[in-house]
């Protein structure tokens, strides 16, 4: 049990470094992407809750896990679409601009 | 290979898509990619549990597992697909605070499930943090989205003696896990959880409209460690993982958002900032000063004269809707020969890059998007800055005043174009709630009215001219 521990500790230690580093040097205007991007990553939660509902022994533990299993799916489906909402309108589009300037050239 | 060694391999193949994911959000060209490797990744790791052993046997109530996915599901998808882009940031908070309310109800289960076996000191500590964390960011979550949707005022709520309420419960919930952690008391550990749910309401109210996204960053860290909390108590290196990626993540981002404030995050968390609305309201001030007001048509006939016109939108411009219209006048001057290009400040719209959002929503090519720095030497040249639906983003008492709350913001310098003109349904202060010497200053016209409505008597306008 203590060396289950200490193995956690370490990946708990190393994780802060990656999490930090890898977002550094994030430009601003990606900082609302990113904030709703890790929002549906902690969705993760999901697979907790699915752990507690499926070792749910009393009708008390089996409702708190439903409810967990609803929640957490609210977390992950909604925090994906909605980011990648928000992502794909960060598409550059020139498409149009250049299509009126070829008709006023050919006029 | 063992069934369960196989799954810890999909969970850390998991667990490496957030870290690539996180990676990828970090730029625009990678960012969509890197949100779709994460949902694979999650897809594989929910699969996955499905063939998991909790306690010696296979998953119990598999159909009840996948009833709350399938109601889950069905209420989140169309409300992350047609909520409008203005309500995103509300949207954000609330996604958060029910995986909040997911963490702390894991970790509730937890304890219930783990009591009877007397479990080691720090595992109920782990499980505690959890049920604290987790429950202050479910609640202060739905206080952040009661602001956001005002449903309730946006302005900060304060009362006499109110960061010292905050620290009593703050201190009675650490009471309480050590009472706990001593005794293991159940009936206890709803106490805690009431503690907690009280502490993130009192925490966020305080809190002005315009710093919730800040909060929201910050809150979305704290379900990260909650949800890193119950990986310890679950012993799961996943969840732990990507709790703690979005935890230290999630912090050093919030320290980013205020900074791009040109705030302290102890300035936006406990500052009230924003409760006291100073400026008059009136067109005319005290002193004598008065505005000047215009017609759209007249602004029109300005902007026939202009050779380069630089738009300064806010959030009023979102409210109103207004983007497409705005482009439709960048596009008609265009036509005229005159350059056009959009001024964006960080902070603009209700959270970083929302503006960013909001314009490339209404087809604005991303080349004419200029972020502020490169704006501000650009205003020089500008004989048009058409201030559309902002106000303390372009106030220059934050560069002037060293009394004024928003001294040390960054904005963007409208005033020193040419001509300043602010479309603005009333004279109502921004969310710093205090007063804007540049509506007063002689080289700026104000148009009142509805943006939207502004902006289409002008597109009018100018192509008849």
């Amino acid at each position: 049990m203590g060396n289950s521990l200490l193995q956690y500790a370490t990946v708990l230690m190393l994780t802060i470094f990656v999490g930090t580093e890898i977002i550094a040097k994030v430009p601003s205007i990606l900082h609302t992407p990113l904030m709703s991007g890790s929002n549906a990553i902690h969705g993760v939660i999901l697979v907790g809750s699915m752990l507690i509902l499926g070792g749910a022994t009393t009708n008390l533990q089996e409702v708190l896990g439903f409810l967990a299993v609803i929640l957490a799916t609210l977390n992950v489906v909604g925090g994906f679409v909605v980011t990648d909402r928000m992502l794909e309108m960060f598409k550059p589009k020139t498409q149009k601009p250049k299509a009126t300037t070829n008709e006023e050239v050919t006029q | 290979m063992s069934r369960e060694t196989l799954i810890d391999l999909l969970y850390l193949f998991s667990a490496t898509t957030f870290v690539v994911a996180l990676k990828g959000l970090g730029s625009p060209k990678h960012a969509r990619k890197g949100n779709m490797i994460a949902a694979f990744g999650m897809a594989v790791a929910i699969v996955a549990t499905f063939f998991k052993y909790v306690d010696g046997h296979s998953l119990h109530h598999v159909w009840l597992i996948l009833l709350a996915m399938f109601i889950g599901f069905i209420v989140a998808v169309p409300t992350a697909r047609f909520v409008k882009m203005t309500a995103m940031p509300q949207l954000v908070a609330i996604f958060n605070g029910v995986g909040g309310g997911a963490a702390a109800l894991v970790s509730i289960t937890e304890f219930v499930h783990i009591k009877s076996t007397h479990p080691a000191t720090y595992v109920t500590l782990e499980v505690l943090l959890g049920v604290l964390i987790g429950t202050f960011s479910f609640s202060g979550s739905a206080i952040a989205f009661a602001k956001l949707q005002e449903l309730m005022t946006g302005r900060p709520i304060t009362y006499p003696g109110q960061q010292a309420i905050n620290g009593v419960v703050g201190l009675a919930s650490a009471a309480i896990i050590v009472t706990i952690l001593v005794t293991s008391s159940t009936p206890l550990l709803w106490v805690l959880f009431a503690l907690a749910f009280v502490l993130g309401v009192i925490f966020v109210l305080p809190i002005g409209g315009a710093d919730v996204p800040v909060l929201i960053s910050l809150l979305n860290a704290f379900t990260g460690l909650a949800v890193a909390a119950s990986g310890f108590t679950l012993g799961s290196n996943l969840l732990i993982v990507a709790g703690t990626l979005v935890g230290a993540s999630g912090i050093l981002l919030t320290r980013l958002m205020s900074k791009a404030m040109g705030r302290s995050l102890s300035n936006v968390l406990f500052s009230a900032f924003g409760s006291k609305v100073t400026a008059s309201g009136a067109t005319t001030r005290a002193d004598g000063a008065s505005v000047r007001s215009g017609t759209p048509e007249d602004i029109a006939i300005l902007l026939g004269f202009a050779s380069r016109v630089v738009f300064i939108p806010g959030y009023g411009l979102a409210v109103s809707q207004g983007q497409h219209v705005l482009r439709e006048l960048a596009e008609v001057l265009e036509k005229k020969g005159i350059e056009v290009f959009y001024a964006i400040h960080p902070v603009a719209g209700r959270m970083p890059g929302h503006m960013n959002v909001l314009l490339a929503e209404a087809n604005v090519p991303y080349e004419q998007l200029v972020e502020m720095d490169e704006a501000n030497s650009e205003l020089q040249t500008a004989d048009v800055a058409l201030v559309v639906g902002a106000n303390d983003t372009v106030n220059p008492a934050a560069h002037d005043d060293p009394s004024s709350p928003i001294y040390g913001m960054p904005i963007i310098k409208a005033d020193l174009a040419e001509n300043v003109v602010f479309l603005k349904r009333s004279m109502r202060p921004g969310f710093a709630g205090i007063e804007n010497e540049l509506l007063y200053n002689p080289k700026t016209t104000l148009v009142f009215g509805d943006a939207k409505d502004t902006l289409t008597k002008m597109v009018a306008a100018v192509k008849a001219s």
